[in-house]
């Protein structure tokens, strides 16, 4: 099914052994270029400008001075190596190019050669080499060879994080025309339209209004998923992947029924029908903030009280760790633009919500009646996506984004079981195709990235009959979806988490 | 006032410059680089002390490091840990009198020295033997790790087998504190030893060795997690929102 080898699965051990090197082994896999119609409606030029090493010089300056990240990073490796093994596409393809440091030296020897004195009177003895055109190949092949998972950057002795070198690389690129489709013509349909797919409001209430009959038709109750609801209590912000993607759109009915027996009035957006952020994965601050925007005038625009956030792991990101910066989604702003907002939100709730935080409230409360005989046909497992894991929170302690997500699961399912220490919670191993590289000229790297997860995975179906993994991301899941097979492993294994929550709520009894 | 002294003395006196104005320069610009994002690596404290307690763990006991790579950890443990101690040992010939906790101090000093070469050369070992370690490897790397090994075992070699008159050597560094030159002792040694100190004070602001302030201005450790809770703001962040709320 494939011209490339799947990697092998060793049941013995948690973590895949380290690889002997093949240096350069994926240096051919690069991702489509975007054309200039995905270019410039961002704003980037639409091919590699004339003078590009200048302007990608000139950029890496300009980022330089505006992200303490990056020149840090940059100055601090010590090359110790410990972030070596831990990168699951190193693992998966053993191209030491993958190893987080050496894909961090890719930038960072043209940083040295540029903005360093070591780098610029003895180039040789640092490391450091000009922007040629092979290097700027190099940076389009590796740096769409990071999922920005972060997983690096728990291990660094520093915190390094690779994903933050990545950004910065990808928004060089695309300053100097060269991007990638993939996220670029997302980013184009999510701030002309409002979500990742295109998918206009019309087509949107369309596929709200079926799924609102299939519910009926499965239950028996009226479940209501409502868009552009004025004055409604909450306003949805879900990835679109939910409204159509499998087993995402199970995910949607699950929050529609908890909202629905938890009597809370809640609304999406048209507008703003995309939780999903793709300006992230490229590192532009500003196409980021442009498509946050969105969120902050329809939550105004609606009147809304609370705003919650669906099951999605960069999106989680962005709106825990960012919103507040980027649009003024949280609390404690002392400025007009963040007040402005912030006055018209309920302080009794956090801002932004994950779904998972306000179902296992409502469980805490109970205000929701829970039959989990209604799984009793799985063992569930649950995947911590990456970005959730290690650059966000749930609740209000530390590790709440491990704990109540399974919380949740753990309430709606009598058996469930963790995989390997070191492939879960804080160490987990990313999906293999977050950070923009859920494409399919990207399957290579999704394939081999996947080895880890799939190991850990393949050890607790084995031992502990395993036959659901969960997950809260929209891009997990449809990796997931598309890679298990090659796996040897059904793909209708992968869940939402509330798709467990969804088949075990009885609607209607509440007390 | 013999040549050497002269030379040996100005050199220190650059190499404290280079050393003293690179660092300030450097952690100038790390301090006024702003961070616009929050992205401590999570789980993270929700509190500033929480933050410290963090930072200290990874300062004093490589928290992350040991989590990582026990040997690395063991090794390069090992060498920072000595290498603190001996450089607390050498501060008796910057002062007088010598502070008591000095003078205490000065046996474990010497079996330090032993164990930073023996750190050093575990990582150095790494460095050529395993694979992956090797590949990341530049020749500064290794360049680095014989210097500091020169140094060190330089070091021992004045304290063991070749002894040097210390009072005077004293006498040169407080000289040098007090502008008043005093003369040097000749021993190869000696020199061969301040010379590769000399080496590495200058280049620690120009190399990797910045990892030392870097560590503190990481904004995966240093950060408290509190996104939620407080608009996090950076000075060319807010002009974006002048003229559209
Ligand atoms: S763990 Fe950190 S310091 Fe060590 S090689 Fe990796 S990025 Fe560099
Ligand atoms: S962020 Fe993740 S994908 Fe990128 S280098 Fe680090 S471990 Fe690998």
């Amino acid at each position: 099914m494939a011209d490339y080898e799947i990697p092998k699965l060793n049941p013995e051990l948690d973590v895949p052994e380290i690889p002997a090197l093949e240096p350069d082994k994926m240096a051919g896999l690069k991702p489509f270029v975007a054309a200039p119609a995905h270019q410039e409606p961002l704003g980037f030029p639409g091919e590699l400008v004339d003078n590009w090493q200048q302007v990608a010089i000139d950029k890496m300056g300009e980022l330089l001075g505006k992200y303490r990240s990056l020149q840090v990073y940059l100055d601090s490796c010590v090359k110790c190596g410990a972030c070596t093994d831990k990168c699951h596409y190193f693992l998966g393809t053993n191209d030491p190019k993958n190893m987080p440091v050496a894909r961090q030296d890719l930038l960072r020897s043209v940083y040295r050669r540029h903005f360093t004195f070591a780098g610029k009177y003895f180039p040789k003895l640092v490391g450091a080499r000009d922007l040629t055109e092979e290097v700027l190949d190099e940076w389009y092949s590796y740096f769409h060879q990071c999922s920005q998972c972060r997983r690096c950057s728990v291990y660094c002795p520093y915190g390094i994080d690779t994903a933050e070198i990545s950004m910065a690389a990808r928004e060089i690129m695309d300053a100097v025309g060269k991007g990638q489709k993939y996220c670029n013509e997302i980013l184009g349909k999510v701030l002309k339209i409002g979500n990742n797919l295109g998918l206009p409001e019309p087509a949107l209430v369309d596929t709200l209004e079926g799924l609102e009959e299939d519910i009926k038709m499965d239950t028996g109750v009226d479940v209501r998923l409502p868009v552009d609801v004025k004055g409604a209590e909450v306003l949805l912000i879900t990835p679109s992947a939910d409204f159509f993607a499998e087993p995402h759109i199970d995910g949607l009915i699950g929050y529609a029924k908890v909202f629905h027996q938890a009597g809370i009035s809640w609304t999406l957006s048209s507008y703003a029908s995309e939780a999903g952020n793709f300006g992230m994965f490229i590192g532009s601050y500003d196409t980021m903030r442009k498509a946050a925007l969105r969120i902050r005038q329809a939550a105004l625009e609606l009147g809304v009280k609370r705003i919650v956030v669906g099951e999605c792991g960069h999106a989680w990101r962005v709106a825990y760790s960012f919103w507040n910066t980027l649009t003024g989604v949280g609390a404690g702003a002392d400025d007009p633009f963040g007040q402005m907002l912030q006055k018209q939100l309920d302080p009794r709730y956090p801002q932004p919500q994950h779904i998972c935080e306000l179902t296992s409230d409502l469980i805490d409360r109970g205000a929701l009646k829970l039959d989990k005989s209604a799984n009793d046909h799985r063992v569930v497992t649950f995947h911590d996506s990456c970005n959730v894991a290690r650059a966000t929170r749930m609740g209000d302690r530390p590790g709440g984004q491990f704990e109540i997500p399974r919380k949740v699961i753990q309430s709606v399912c009598a058996n469930y079981v963790d995989m390997a220490p070191d492939t879960i919670r804080q160490n987990t191993f990313c999906c293999g195709g977050g950070g923009g590289l859920l494409t399919d000229d990207l399957m290579e790297i999704r394939v081999k990235g996947a080895m880890p997860r799939m190991q850990a995975l393949d050890q607790v179906m084995n031992e502990n009959g395993v036959n659901t993994m969960a997950s809260i991301c929209a891009i997990c899941k449809s990796q997931f979806s598309k890679v298990l097979p090659y796996y040897d492993k059904p793909m209708h294994m992968i869940a939402s988490v509330h798709q467990l929550v969804s088949d075990s709520i009885i609607l209607g009894a509440k007390e | 006032m013999s040549l050497l002294t002269v030379v040996f003395a100005l050199l220190f006196y650059v190499a404290t410059l280079i050393l003293i104005g690179g660092l300030a320069y450097r952690i100038r610009l790390y301090a006024k680089t702003p961070a616009p994002l929050k992205i401590p690596t999570m789980p993270a404290p929700t509190t500033k002390s929480g933050v410290v307690v963090r930072m200290a763990s990874e300062v004093v006991l490589f928290n992350s490091l040991f989590k990582s790579n026990k040997w690395i950890w063991i090794f390069g443990w090992m060498f920072h840990f000595a290498l603190l101690l001996v450089v607390l040992r050498h501060l008796r010939y910057f002062i007088e009198p010598v502070w008591t906790w000095v003078v205490l101090i000065q046996p474990f000093g010497i079996y330090a020295g032993f164990f930073m070469v023996l750190g050093l050369l575990g990582l150095w070992a790494r460095r050529l033997f395993v694979e992956r370690i090797r590949y990341i490897s530049g020749p500064s790397d290794h360049l680095i790790l014989a210097l500091l090994v020169a140094i060190g075992v330089s070091g021992l070699m004045i304290k063991f087998v070749f002894p040097t008159d210390i009072v005077a050597v004293k006498a040169f560094f407080l000289g040098l504190m007090r502008f008043d030159l005093q003369p040097l002792p000749t021993d190869p040694m000696l020199l061969v030893h301040l010379l590769l100190v000399a080496v590495l004070m200058i280049i620690f602001p120009i190399s990797k060795l910045l990892h030392a302030p870097g560590i503190f201005f990481s904004p995966t450790r240093n950060q408290v997690d509190d996104s939620r809770e407080r608009r996090h703001l950076a000075p060319w962040a807010a002009k974006l929102e002048q003229g559209n709320d």
